[in-house]
């Protein structure tokens, strides 16, 4: 079984079975709702796609050119035109695009081995998600946990840190942040590796299985290398947790100042409810309910900080194969990751709707 | 302190702070609340009245604070309570319900665990079983069927929810509940229904209830000693009987004026002239002179002091203390001379 067949199986599965959760207990305007979404989602995808495929088509420049340089003779240019087809009317090319990504098998790379697109991301798409799940993770942890704590210390010291930290860390390019990391604790310090997902000696001896290295090596029990994993993983889930978790923080603060002033919480605190319990347990509660809402809509700017990450720290994953390809031409690599990038946005967006009718029992789609 | 009284309320101040100056909501108020009785509490929006109920359990919120007074509930001078200790006293010992049932309840949490939290806040050893058997008990007594505690606070009609709210002040057995207004937002048979629940609660369980009301007819219905507020003063205290029959504050006899009458043979309804005033810049001596139909010279230049009048019933009045108002205006033209 192909790694990214696992992975879609560890995630799938979850998924699946919270839908089925919320199918069953929800009302009929729930399910209605779901199947709503899932059908519109199509028809987005699909309008996405094929402006991928256009634009693709615009940019000057092919994939054979740019493999070649100006070394090739106009023969060998025809050549391999013609071989990987590109010599084909337009509409044709955008058929067979199309009939690849219904079917899932997103066709073979124009470039260096031509290799199967599905082979290649299943080495790169595990890495992503690798990187995107902690650096989530992370920023949400700071976000609300320092939204919250700024919140009940109002216009107090930490509270103008935090509110200060947020818009620096938000308005902070990742790039650069993220080089300022690489030289401070990898080339100054010394403490933590720059670049790539394992130490290259150490991930030889690592036998993959789902491609996410931390759990391959949890997996077959090599310490080792799952150490190697985190100390890799440590700066990048740093930069792009961070900078993500500016916005959380700012409006989990002022849902939290805002709640605080409701009359529930009046009430709550005239029963003798301590305030420690009225942040963290009922304001933050009601808080959280913008908050996710806003996490399906950075699930966008969490992917385009991957792609700027991994570039930074030469971590293989999608991000960095995207902006590889983009420079090779390769539009069947691009046409795919793209593709694979808006369903997930579209997924986990349909996701944070779903857990939103759970966590707020007002709502009824 | 005499063993009937309840809390004794002296001297209380509560300042709020403003751009503009320290603005005081609750100014010199003394008031006795005593045992096992309804104390109704009016007067027009703005007067002060939700500001006091909300000092009794020191409750106030960013600029306001209580600026001078003592506050002595069951013999202990809440005062010299740390706030730290003051949530101890709050929900177990004075509940509260607010004005808005509507969005007095947390709406993303069950009413089950509103009052298994309430319990177990005061009661840490209660277990979770022993709290959802008392919230059971509780909400039947009130009328409420035990299986809609499962539900959240939008499931539930706004009579419903002020019972809850009603459930959550009972729910430590609070010996003073101050109830905020509870009826403003209920219509009119919802509000009968639960003025009803109100009196059997008093007397089942021996409560002393403080209602804050703007509607002097609420106060008729259940209240057994009614005391009215205006700018932020106390003018007038006494019992309902004596109050309504013989109010001696002309303010209180204006409120009383103004109550429509359901056969209205009394012509056009009274109107009392002019506003209530300012709490930042309030009028010189009694504060009700710019309006009093029976302002005299004394009036605009000092406070009537609040004493009674007969027995219980007490007022600040000028036209009460005639013996004392010569006295002063006598000193009074003595040091003009």
């Amino acid at each position: 079984m192909s790694p990214i067949a696992i992975i879609a199986l560890i995630i799938g599965i979850p998924s699946l079975l919270l839908l089925a959760y919320v199918f069953a207990r929800g009302s009929t305007g729930l399910r209605r709702y779901i199947l709503t979404r899932i059908a519109l989602t199509l028809p987005m995808i699909f309008i996405l796609a094929t402006m991928v495929f256009f634009i693709l088509r615009i940019l000057p420049g092919d994939p054979v050119t740019s493999a070649l340089g100006p070394k090739g003779t106009p023969e060998m240019i025809q050549h391999i035109r013609a071989t990987l087809g590109l010599n084909d009317p337009l509409i044709v090319q955008y058929g067979r695009f199309l009939w690849n990504m219904v079917t899932l098998r997103f066709g073979n790379s124009l470039v260096g081995g031509h290799r199967p697109i599905i082979d290649e991301m299943s080495e790169r798409f595990p890495a992503t998600l690798e990187l995107i799940i902690p650096a989530s993770i992370l920023a949400l942890l700071i976000g609300v946990y320092g939204g919250a704590l700024a919140a009940s210390k109002r216009k107090k010291t930490l509270d103008y840190s935090l509110r200060v930290y947020s818009v620096v860390i938000y308005s902070l390019p990742i790039f650069w942040f993220g080089l300022l990391l690489q030289l401070f604790f990898g080339v100054r310090l010394g403490w933590l590796p720059i670049s790539g997902r394992i130490d290259a000696i150490i991930g030889t001896q690592l036998k993959t299985v789902t491609n996410i290295y931390s759990l391959d090596a949890l997996l077959s029990g090599n310490w080792p290398a799952f150490f190697s994993v985190l100390e890799h993983l440590v700066l990048p889930t740093i930069t792009l947790g961070l900078i993500l978790s500016g916005v959380f923080l700012r409006m989990t603060r002022i849902n939290v100042i805002e709640t605080m002033q409701a009359d529930f919480i009046g009430a709550a605190r005239a029963r003798g409810i301590r305030e420690r319990i009225l942040i963290y347990g009922h304001a933050l509660k009601n808080a959280m309910i913008p908050v996710i809402t806003l996490i399906g809509l950075q699930v966008a700017i969490l992917l385009a900080g991957a792609v700027l990450t991994e570039t930074v720290f030469s971590w293989p994953g999608m991000g960095s194969y995207l902006v590889e390809r983009i420079s090779a031409r390769d539009y069947t690599a691009v046409q795919s990751v793209i593709t694979v990038f808006a369903i997930l946005v579209a997924l986990i967006s349909l996701a944070v709707d779903v857990i939103y009718s759970l966590v707020d029992p007002r709502v009824r789609y | 302190m005499p063993d009937d009284i309840l809390y004794s309320i002296r001297n209380l101040t509560v300042e709020y702070k403003t751009r503009a100056g320290a603005v005081r909501a609750v100014d010199d108020v003394s008031l006795d609340i005593r045992r096992g009785e309804i104390l109704g509490l009016v007067g027009e929006s703005g007067c002060g009245k939700s500001t006091l109920g909300k000092a009794l359990m020191r409750l106030h919120d960013g600029p306001a604070s209580i600026t001078g007074g003592e506050l002595v509930f069951d013999g202990r001078n809440l005062m010299n309570l740390s706030l730290r200790e003051m949530p101890d006293i709050r929900g177990a010992e004075i509940g509260m319900v607010f004005q808005d049932p509507m969005t007095s309840l947390n709406p993303v949490q069950r009413i089950l665990d509103h009052l298994t939290e309430t319990i177990q806040t005061h009661e840490p050893e209660t277990s979770i079983a022993t709290a959802r058997t008392r919230a059971d008990e509780l909400v039947e007594r009130l009328g409420i069927r035990h299986e809609r505690l499962k539900e959240y606070p939008h499931q539930m009609s706004g009579g419903m929810r002020q019972r809850v709210m009603i459930s959550l002040a009972l729910a430590l057995r609070a010996k003073l509940v101050i109830a905020d207004e509870p009826t403003t937002s209920l219509d009119v048979i919802v509000e009968a229904k639960f003025l009803d629940l109100l009196k059997e609660l008093q007397k089942e369980f021996g409560l002393t209830i403080l209602l804050i009301t703007h509607n002097i007819g609420v106060v008729a219905e259940v209240a057994d000693r009614v005391a009215v507020m205006y700018a932020a003063k106390m003018v007038e205290v006494g019992t309902v009987q004596d109050v309504f029959a013989d109010a001696k504050h002309p303010y209180t006899q204006g409120l009383l004026k103004s109550v429509p009458n359901i056969k209205l043979d009394s012509g056009d309804l009274y109107k009392m002239g002019g506003q209530p005033p300012s709490l930042l810049h309030p009028p010189s001596g009694c504060r009700f002179h710019p309006r009093c139909p029976f302002v005299m010279d004394i009036c605009s230049v000092q406070e009537p002091a609040f004493e009674p009048v007969i027995g219980d019933h007490l007022a600040s009045c000028w036209l009460y203390q005639k013996a004392v108002a010569e006295k002063t205006t006598g000193k009074q033209e003595i040091r003009h001379g």
